[in-house]
């Protein structure tokens, strides 16, 4: 068998094929019955989640203080689309882009802190020129100026430019969105379950999107309009795992008319646990798939989401939104005694 | 929950097929797809960020239409000045502020100017023009000073109008390039969104956008040298100075502030050479009255120089040898041959009514959209065989019910974003990819509450029909609040931003569905088929 074709593909499409077949071979052990079918958790989990509270809600108010503090003090790297300015992408020619060559050649055009970074192969350079004074007319000019400077060897790939009027309204409209998310969901939840519950979402929620930004502001991401983005869907999936756990606890709060409520949040948790689980697995796996194969220009955005789908999202929902529906007084009066309804 | 009559089976998977049938657009060839009906032929539309081209958001300066709206009540004013005698009509009408100011004569009736001059003010028409009201406020300020004000609904409609203006000579330039599918669209008060696919020379398309290509002929002043009026700052009042362009050497002109003939009174302007010394020109022809206008300048100024102004900037001033009688002309300013190109371009699409600036612009480049595209399949193969792979681990048969749900699914969504003609962005990928993780989200609910109705002891079918019915509720709470989250990103959302919401979207809608009714019908028909002692979950 000739296998010199192996050798003209590329690293990704071998790795793609070699998925494709231990794919293959696990389905088919599978459905034999020659391997069981996986369980992460085992089916009669009661692991004691009540617990945590004690060190749960101090831990996420000292992280919320940190958050607060970096986004204060450390700042978040605030891109183009909310603060204006112009962002070239380009691409060398010939060889590897020489950054120190490239930035003595801007810098002498006295347009500002003009920052250089390689974005994702060497080749390919990032170059952000901030906001020039006066009309959008300087930002266009500017922009033909560091292409001229940078020579012939590079070709542009990518520009974004937007003036300081647009950009103030593009941020105005991200926060506004942002909030009005917050409310219609808050709205929402008030109408399907009782008012504790959406309270207790809509608290889990702004530590959510609070966590979200600190790590932004620690890991420096661009912040721009796919963060706002980011921070909606984060928002979205946070509270679909909430809204699991909460339709458990409700429908056990009508079947056990005298379960203790640790008891009764413990045993919601315990028993959508297996599905939190499993469900943030494929959401991490595609995630995985675009931050690993889906370029840089969406990098930062699945990143982000990384962090706050999978980490503080499905947190917030056990340790969080759950015990927290304990101090908002859902479930008060119940005796501790454990007596179930027949 | 478990039994389907035959006809309401029919009908999920009629759907379910018509909806994917829709996605078939985007995976046949264009010339094949051509001959199928107008309505079968929707498709997605590549994302300015996967097929390369430009996003542009023009502004329309509203100040300059405010000032053109002001220029030209000053030269009315003057106008009637003139006809009644009221007074210095030069010296005597100047703009100030957001007023043109006239002085009359010291004599003349307060009573007879205030009329006559209330004649300039002129009923509003369009749609405000049953209200009665009219375009310019007259007050006598006293001491024969009279101050004549545009009102606020007048600057309005000027401004609405030359935004319309603009968007129609912008869709002439853009059809000259000769591109497809650009869209134009107004966006607020004073803005214009252009969005132009495919684009190798994008630098092109904002020089043709950013220019005026307002066109006057004008006399020069020959009283005075450009360079002393300059110097003795003393301008004569009918007379202005403007520079010539670059291949004129920036030279100083003293031009008659009067145009003679514009660019609105050219038909057709062509590029071409001069016979003489074969330099790049642009020939052009004037309509009926621009030709007699022109004739008669030409015949009464013979031996004098006109000048060719291009916004504001002289590009020739050559001498009228002979009277100019047949209409057409050329004009020559050291161009090259691009530039007369260009030029002829944007006179025969008319010049924009006010100069424009792009206040945002997003430009992508065709060899970064072609990665993208590349990438953005790549995420999806790995990100779907390992949700595939997933699935049957945990689920095995059931896994694969899961995973044909979830491949429908994917249809379902190319199916609806065709229907729409909705754009597809690199986050919009993202979006679908992430669709992919979170549909099984769904059947993993079901699957888990089957799971856990067959350890409370239920039979294999009652658990099945009670999985599916309880995890119901649930299923629909999850997801509108992730919906909600999509549609305001929609709404706040541009471009890219928005192409990731509407994949998000349309995701969410086709989950539920597949999730719930088709992954209900395999395993109804699955039960009925082989009457399971036990669920293999």
């Amino acid at each position: 068998m000739n296998l010199a074709f192996l050798a003209s593909l590329d690293a990704t499409t071998i790795a793609l094929i070699v998925v494709v077949v231990v794919a293959l071979i696990v389905s088919v052990l599978v459905l034999t019955g020659t391997i069981p079918h996986l369980h992460v958790v085992p089916p009669d989990t009661t692991f004691d989640f009540m617990r945590f509270r004690h060190i749960s809600f101090p831990i996420s108010a000292a992280l919320s203080i940190v958050a607060i503090t970096l986004f204060f003090t450390h700042g978040l790297n605030v891109g183009i689309d909310f603060k204006g300015g112009t962002l070239l992408e380009v691409r060398t020619k010939s060889g590897p882009a020489d950054l120190g060559k490239m930035r003595a050649a801007v810098g002498t055009l006295g347009l500002g802190d003009i920052q250089l970074q390689e974005f994702g192969t060497p080749n390919d350079v990032l170059v952000r020129i901030p906001l020039q004074p006066g009309s959008e007319k300087a930002q266009q000019e500017a922009a033909d100026k560091v292409l001229a400077a940078l020579g012939s060897d590079i070709e542009k790939r990518r520009q974004e430019s937007l003036g300081q009027r647009v950009s103030g309204e593009l941020l105005a409209y991200g926060l506004i969105g942002l909030m009005l998310a917050i409310l219609a969901i808050l709205v929402y939840l008030w109408f399907r379950f009782e008012w504790q519950f959406a309270l207790g979402a809509m608290i889990a929620n702004v530590h959510d999107i609070v966590l979200t930004i600190g790590f932004m502001s620690l890991a420096q991401v661009d912040f721009d309009l796919t963060s706002i983005a980011a921070l909606l869907t984060i928002l979205g999936y946070s509270l679909n795992d909430t809204v699991v756990i909460y339709d458990r606890i409700r429908e056990l709060l009508r079947r056990y008319k005298k379960i203790p409520m640790t008891e009764l949040l413990n045993r919601s948790i315990n028993q959508t646990l297996s599905r939190s689980i499993n469900t943030h697995l494929t959401v991490s796996l595609t995630l995985l798939a675009l931050l690993l194969f889906g370029g840089h220009a969406i990098h930062s955005f699945t990143a982000t989401m990384m962090f706050g789908v999978v980490l503080v999202g499905t947190y917030t929902s056990v340790f969080i939104a759950s015990p927290i529906l304990i101090y908002l007084g859902v479930g008060l009066g119940r005796e501790a005694s454990v007596t179930e309804k027949s | 929950m478990l039994y389907f009559s035959p006809w309401k089976a029919l009908a999920v998977l009629l759907t379910a097929l018509v909806v994917c049938a829709f996605a078939a657009p985007n995976f046949v060839n264009e010339k094949v797809v051509q001959s199928w009906p107008k309505w079968a032929q929707r498709h997605v539309v590549l994302g300015l960020d996967l097929q390369g081209g430009s996003h542009l958001l023009l502004e329309v300066d509203a100040k300059a239409v405010k000032k053109d709206k002001l220029e030209s009540l000053q030269q009315e004013v003057q106008r009637v000045m003139r006809e009644n005698r009221l007074g210095n009509p030069v010296q005597g009408v100047t703009i100030r502020g957001d007023s043109v100011e006239a002085r009359i004569r010291s004599g003349v009736d307060p009573q007879l100017a205030l009329t006559k001059l209330r004649e300039v003010a002129k009923p509003m028409t369009g749609l405000l023009a049953a209200t009665g009201q009219r375009d310019t406020e007259v007050v006598d300020a006293g001491g024969g000073l009279y101050r004549l004000t545009p009102t606020q609904p007048a600057i309005v409609e000027r401004v609405r109008q030359a935004v319309e203006q603009t968007i129609q000579i912008i869709e002439r330039r853009i059809n000259e390039l000769g591109t497809v599918e650009p869209t134009i669209q107004r966006q607020g008060i004073d803005r214009i969104l252009v969005q132009v696919p495919g684009l190798d020379d994008p630098e092109k398309l904002k020089k043709l956008l950013g220019t005026t290509a307002k066109l006057e002929f004008r006399m020069v002043n020959e009283a005075v040298s450009a360079d002393q009026a300059a110097q003795a700052k003393s301008i004569p009042a009918d007379s202005e100075i403007l520079k010539g362009s670059k291949a004129e050497n920036n030279q100083l002109y003293l031009l008659e502030k009067r145009s003679l003939v514009s660019g609105t009174d050219l038909t057709d302007a062509q590029p071409g050479f001069d016979q003489r010394n074969n330099e790049p020109i642009v020939q052009f022809r004037f309509n009926n009255s621009g030709a007699r206008k022109f004739a008669q300048i030409t015949q009464e100024n013979v031996g004098k120089r006109f000048a060719i102004v291009l916004d504001n900037e002289v590009i020739s001033a050559p001498q009228i040898r002979e009277p100019i009688l047949q209409g057409s002309g050329q004009i020559s300013g050291n161009f090259t041959v691009q530039g007369a190109t260009d030029l002829a371009l944007l006179l025969r699409a008319g010049a924009l009514p006010a100069p424009i600036t792009i206040v945002e612009e997003r430009t992508v480049g065709p060899g970064l959209g072609a990665d993208s595209i590349q990438k953005g399949k790549l995420a999806s193969y790995f990100g779907s065989v390992l949700v595939v792979v997933f699935m049957i681990a945990f689920y095995g048969l059931f896994g694969i019910f899961a995973n044909i749900a979830v491949a429908v699914n994917v249809g379902m969504i190319f199916g609806v974003l065709s229907l729409l003609n909705a754009t597809l962005t690199l986050p919009g990928i993202a979006g679908i990819v992430l669709t992919v993780g979170i549909a099984v989200d769904a059947n993993v609910l079901i699957y888990e509450r089957i799971r856990e109705e067959v350890r409370a002891g239920r039979t294999p079918i009652a658990a099945i029909d009670a999985g599916f019915t309880r995890a119901l509720a649930t299923i629909l709470d999850s997801n509108i609040t992730t919906f909600i989250a999509a549609a305001v990103l929609f709404y706040i959302g541009t471009g890219p931003v928005r192409g990731f919401a509407v994949t998000l979207g349309i995701g969410i809608l086709t989950t539920v569905f597949t999730a719930f009714t088709l992954t209900r019908l395999i395993v109804a028909y699955w039960v009925r088929w082989r009457r399971p002692k036990t669920v293999p979950l």
